[in-house]
């Protein structure tokens, strides 16, 4: 593990690794903040640096850390991370953390980071598992962004606010499909995507039996 | 000593909390007066929203530039009268602060308490939207809050000068359930509140009389006009609603300010 290649570290999680296509980690936030390309984005830049200082700091103190606490140091790291972030947007991105709402607070639940800290901060120095919590956050911001697109896009026929598809409520053409709106559909959306990483990647398919 | 004894554990653990509480603190600190400006921004545009005159396209003004057609004026609800600037400073007045602060806030009777808050402030705001010949105003907007199903629903009644229709309605807080008791922001339906009289005269006063109503309004009827319909799947929130409503109209909050404020108007007339 301590060999890994920089670029693997970084990109592997991307496409190959995904935290929630191979691994379904983290799927209710992607439910939730993915109606519109804006919130889904800031979410994956909120969780890419989450994971990454969190991953990063929790390396550096690894060696001081006693193990009988591990999983509350780490815990303890990841939510400081996520108050300064919330705090941040609340500040400068008021609207955009009223949307986001809880979902920020609960990027400290989500599975991915905790993943990263006790999977591969604890055994890497800090600059591999920054990179690691980089990548692994990309992944989860790619799906996120790729469901976002299509619901906001048939959801309501815009994309980052901007009208592309002409509603019948404005006397275009598109009646925007309620259901992109709702959870289920992200289910739908994040089942096509998987089908499509496994077809393209079939070493990812979980044997039977 | 070992990585694992107690004291190095405690040790540890100690230090941990020292750095990420200072570093937490300080954010915390340093961007509190941005994120109070963003809730006044945030206040000022439902207060906006609430008298349906809220710009929101690109080429439109700040919203504290929008704000500036609104005066507001400081009340106290008990005697329905206003309150001098040398008593209280309305710049720094927080009514929100003011309903937990015993000195500045009353025990609501509990036969009184339909909104079931408890306290309310003594001293509440009130807006208005000055008409265009500038002598007189053309809406009022109150300040109401209430319990829902999970939370405090806080919000905005905007009424029309006659004091009793509504001209809008806006909740900028609360924790209902999405989707269910969240709809209280959805806007076709505090647009179907627009129009409803909130208000009619029983006993020769005006007392509160609208009502959220299960199985949609009939408009023939002749109480449609006090009548809302209900969010579906979301009958505690709804009450909440009217309760609200009813408590703030009514004689412990803004009643005795509103029946004040209309005679005046009426001996001006």
């Amino acid at each position: 593990m301590a060999e890994a290649k920089t670029k693997d570290v970084l990109f592997n999680p991307v496409l190959k690794n995904n935290p929630i296509a191979l691994q379904i980690l983290g799927i209710c936030s992607a439910l939730a903040v993915t109606t519109k390309m804006e919130t889904a984005i800031t979410m994956a830049i909120a969780v890419i640096l989450v994971t990454a200082v969190s991953s990063a700091s929790i390396s550096l103190i690894r060696n001081f850390i006693p193990s009988s606490i591990r999983i509350i140091v780490q815990m303890t790291i990841i939510a400081s991370m996520v108050i300064l972030v919330d705090q941040v947007l609340q500040a400068f991105m008021p609207d955009i953390s009223r949307q986001l709402s809880v979902f920020v607070g609960l990027i400290i639940t989500n599975c991915i980071v905790m993943g990263r800290a006790e999977g591969f901060a604890m055994k890497n120095g800090p600059k591999m598992s920054f990179l690691d919590g980089v990548g692994n956050g990309l992944g989860y911001g790619l799906i996120l962004i790729v469901v976002a697109l299509f619901r906001e896009l048939f959801g309501s026929g815009k994309l980052f606010g901007v009208e592309l598809l002409a509603n019948v409520k404005n006397g275009g053409w598109y009646q925007p499909n309620g259901l992109m709106l709702l959870a289920p559909s992200a289910f739908f959306l994040i089942g096509l995507f998987i089908w499509g990483l496994r077809t393209m990647y079939p070493d990812q398919v979980e044997q039977e039996g | 000593m070992s990585r694992e004894s107690p004291i190095r554990t405690i040790t540890v653990a100690a230090t941990l909390c020292v750095v990420c509480s200072l570093m937490v603190s300080a954010a915390a600190v340093s961007l509190r007066s941005m994120q109070e400006a963003n809730k006044l921004a945030l206040m000022q545009k439902e207060i906006l929203k609430a008298a349906g005159i809220y710009d929101e396209s690109d080429e439109a003004s700040p919203v504290s530039e929008q704000f500036k057609v609104i005066d507001s004026k400081l009340i106290d609800l008990d005697t329905g009268l206003e309150v001098d600037d040398s008593l209280i400073n309305p710049e720094t007045y927080d009514s929100l602060k003011a309903a937990n602060d015993p000195e500045m806030s009353v025990e609501i009777p509990s036969g009184q308490d339909v909104a079931g808050i408890g306290r309310r402030e003594k001293y509440a705001f009130v807006y208005f939207v000055q008409n265009e010949s500038g002598d007189g105003f053309s809406k009022i907007i109150l300040p109401v809050y209430g319990k829902g199903l999970w939370s405090t629903m806080y919000g905005y009644l905007a009424l029309e000068n006659d004091l009793k229709t509504v001209a809008g309605i806006t909740f900028y807080k609360h924790g209902e359930t999405p989707g269910l008791g969240g709809e209280v922001d959805n806007p076709d339906w505090k647009q179907s509140w627009v129009g409803k009289q909130a208000r009619e005269i029983e006993d020769g006063e005006l007392v509160p009389a609208i009502h959220v109503i299960k199985g949609g309004v009939n408009e023939s009827s002749p109480e449609a006009e006090h009548q809302v319909d209900a969010l579906s799947g979301a009958t505690i929130t709804s009450n909440g609603v009217e309760n609200t409503i009813d408590y703030w109209l009514g004689d412990h909050a803004f009643k005795i300010y509103l029946n004040k404020r209309l005679g005046t108007e009426l001996e001006a007339k």
